[in-house]
């Protein structure tokens, strides 16, 4: 067992490096952003007593007269056409809730769905009765955003084969900023995983699978080999130093570090110890940014 | 299989992080995290009198409060279950005179007993409380420093002390047996793995608590959770504790002593 006293441990350094002048503007909840009354308040500001006042941590932004304030760390607000993953919660009449890591849980209706059998059809009293067969509490799907209500309600559906119930494997919740815009979300990595990485924060890890034409609802409980474990036991601990150092995680940037990881020969297990993480860490930063 | 989800093995633990007096008000303290959780030690000397049939013994008290910060469950009154069932553990292990020996803290015999208050701050829970919690309370209780007292006199039956004012004038406490607990959460039928992390808690119905010294020697056993071990689980599990928590005592009293000998050492503390 190894123990570090709190004196031995390494400072977490800076791993952005500065790049020119453009350096952005850091403001804090309450910091006056300006004295100047002719711009107009854009997100995460608001005037009091005629100054301009942050409301959230995060960068300064200004596009001519517009001031805005963009967090760093948001909770996942939504958008609508994003993909992520959720966990069902409930299963309800028409509808099943989903925890999708935002502040309240979605829902995902019945209709919403691709009902097993392949073909379109519409939802019969059995299907509503069988609900718990297709989908239960605890299970994992991954589906996108179709429409955003005014309370942020995020209205979820798994119309296409892609989407739906998820089979097998690991799942890890990061914030969501750190998560890089991407139109593909599903990505087959060549180290023999594929990784989902869900807009909302959480990034599930399967071994690859051959093509399937229709989304099933059967988990496929093969046994998965200690060596596929492995992989994605090191892509877990990989997104997980990226995560903690504050480095955005995108296909690249875990493939860079996973492959940084086996060139060191270091264990899966290794990836855990934090001056291992922050050795990979300025690494693959090092490495990106070449 | 062999190998668990962030590529542990069965007995592996996670990297510890220790950190003494960082409470200078306390006469003792120690900071422990374990990858997400996250403890709070304070130890804080009382005079007192004995209990009755013990008039030669010194009391040791524990104290748990599970921050409504560590989890959301603790909200309110949620954490008090764990609260209390972390204390009595801890009460049951400490409990054996082969662990801690309270007669040292006696000042004058059936009149005062130094009582030492061990209390225990939960900061954030993530996954393994118990162990963390008890390699706190033995740092904790290691770098307690008790000033010395001196019976100064006699005034009209009641005695007079002296508590002495130097910092290096210290008693120490006898942390030599002072037992750790070391949890197996079972997964399977016969698979049992130490150090579980939330998820892996979430995964296991049962979980067998062993208190060890470091010679070995077991001073108490908890089951927790609502499952069942079979026998052969059950030894197996206990005698692989007993052989941990030895190794264990071991790599935490040289790590405690080379932080004592740093000369000037910052506080690192929660900055």
């Amino acid at each position: 067992m190894e123990i570090q006293l709190a004196s031995e441990l390494p400072r977490v350094k800076a791993m952005v490096g500065v790049q020119g002048s453009a350096r952005p503007r850091l403001v804090t909840p309450g910091e006056i952003i300006s004295q100047d009354t002719s711009f107009m308040r854009g997100h995460g500001t608001y005037m009091e007593e005629g100054v301009q006042v942050a409301s959230v941590a995060g960068y300064v932004t200004r596009v001519n007269r517009l001031i805005t304030v963009t967090p760093l760390r948001q909770v996942y607000q939504g958008a609508v056409g994003d993909t992520i993953v959720g966990r069902i919660t409930q299963v309800q009449n028409i509808r099943w809730k989903v925890d999708v890591n935002s502040r309240l849980d979605a829902e995902l209706r019945l209709s919403n769905i691709q009902l097993p059998g392949g073909e379109q059809r519409r939802s019969s009293l059995e299907d509503e009765r069988g609900m718990r067969g297709l989908l239960r509490e605890g299970d994992l799907v991954c589906v996108e955003v179709q429409k955003i209500s005014d309370d942020g309600l995020l209205r979820l559906t798994a119309r296409s084969n892609k989407f739906g119930k998820l089979s097998q494997g690991t799942l890890l919740a990061v914030s969501p900023s750190l998560i890089v815009q991407d139109k593909q979300r599903m990505h087959d990595l060549p180290c023999g995983a594929r990784v989902v990485f869900g807009a909302n924060g959480y990034v599930y890890i399967t071994p690859t699978v051959p093509q399937e034409q229709t989304s099933t609802y059967t988990v496929n409980f093969e046994e998965v080999t200690v060596d596929v474990r492995k992989t994605i036991g090191r892509l877990r601990n990989c997104i997980k130093l990226l995560a903690y150092h504050s480095i955005m995680i995108s296909p690249t940037s875990v493939m860079t570090a996973f492959d940084l990881s086996t060139e060191q020969e270091y264990e899966v297990k290794d990836l855990l110890k934090p001056d291992i993480m922050q050795d990979v860490a300025m690494a693959t930063v090092q490495l990106m940014n070449e | 299989l062999g190998i668990r989800v962030d590529g542990r093995d069965r007995l592996d633990y996670r990297q510890l992080e220790i950190e003494t007096s960082v409470v200078s008000t306390a006469n003792g303290s120690a900071r422990v995290r374990l990858d997400h959780t996250d403890v709070l030690i304070t130890v804080k000397m009382e005079m007192e009198p004995p209990l009755i049939d013990q008039p030669r013994n010194g009391k040791l008290y524990f104290f748990v409060n599970c921050s409504a910060n560590a989890a959301p469950e603790f909200e309110g009154r949620g954490g008090e279950d764990l609260g209390t069932s972390l204390s009595s553990m801890l009460e049951r292990v400490y409990s054996s005179p082969h662990t801690l020996d309270t007669s040292k803290l006696c000042v004058v015999p059936g009149k005062y007993v130094k009582g030492l208050y061990v209390d225990i701050e939960i900061l954030e829970c993530g996954g393994n409380l118990f162990d963390a919690v008890s390699l706190g309370v033995k740092a904790a209780l290691w770098a307690t420093k008790m000033p010395r007292i001196y019976i100064t006199g006699e005034d009209g039956g009641e005695l007079e002390f002296s508590v002495s004012d130097n910092p290096c004038d210290v008693d120490r406490v006898d942390v030599s047996n002072a037992p750790i607990l070391i949890t197996h959460l079972r997964i399977t039928e016969n698979l049992t793995v130490v150090d579980p992390t939330p998820e892996e808690e979430c995964c296991g119905p049962v979980q067998i608590v062993v208190g060890v010294t470091p010679k070995g020697l077991i001073t108490a056993t908890q089951q927790l959770g609502s499952g069942t071990f079979t026998p052969q689980t059950l030894s197996a599990s206990i005698k692989s504790a007993r052989d941990l928590g030895v190794k264990i005592h071991q790599r935490l009293m040289e790590k405690l002593r080379q932080e004592e000998n740093i000369t000037d050492r910052p506080i690192k503390g929660f900055l």
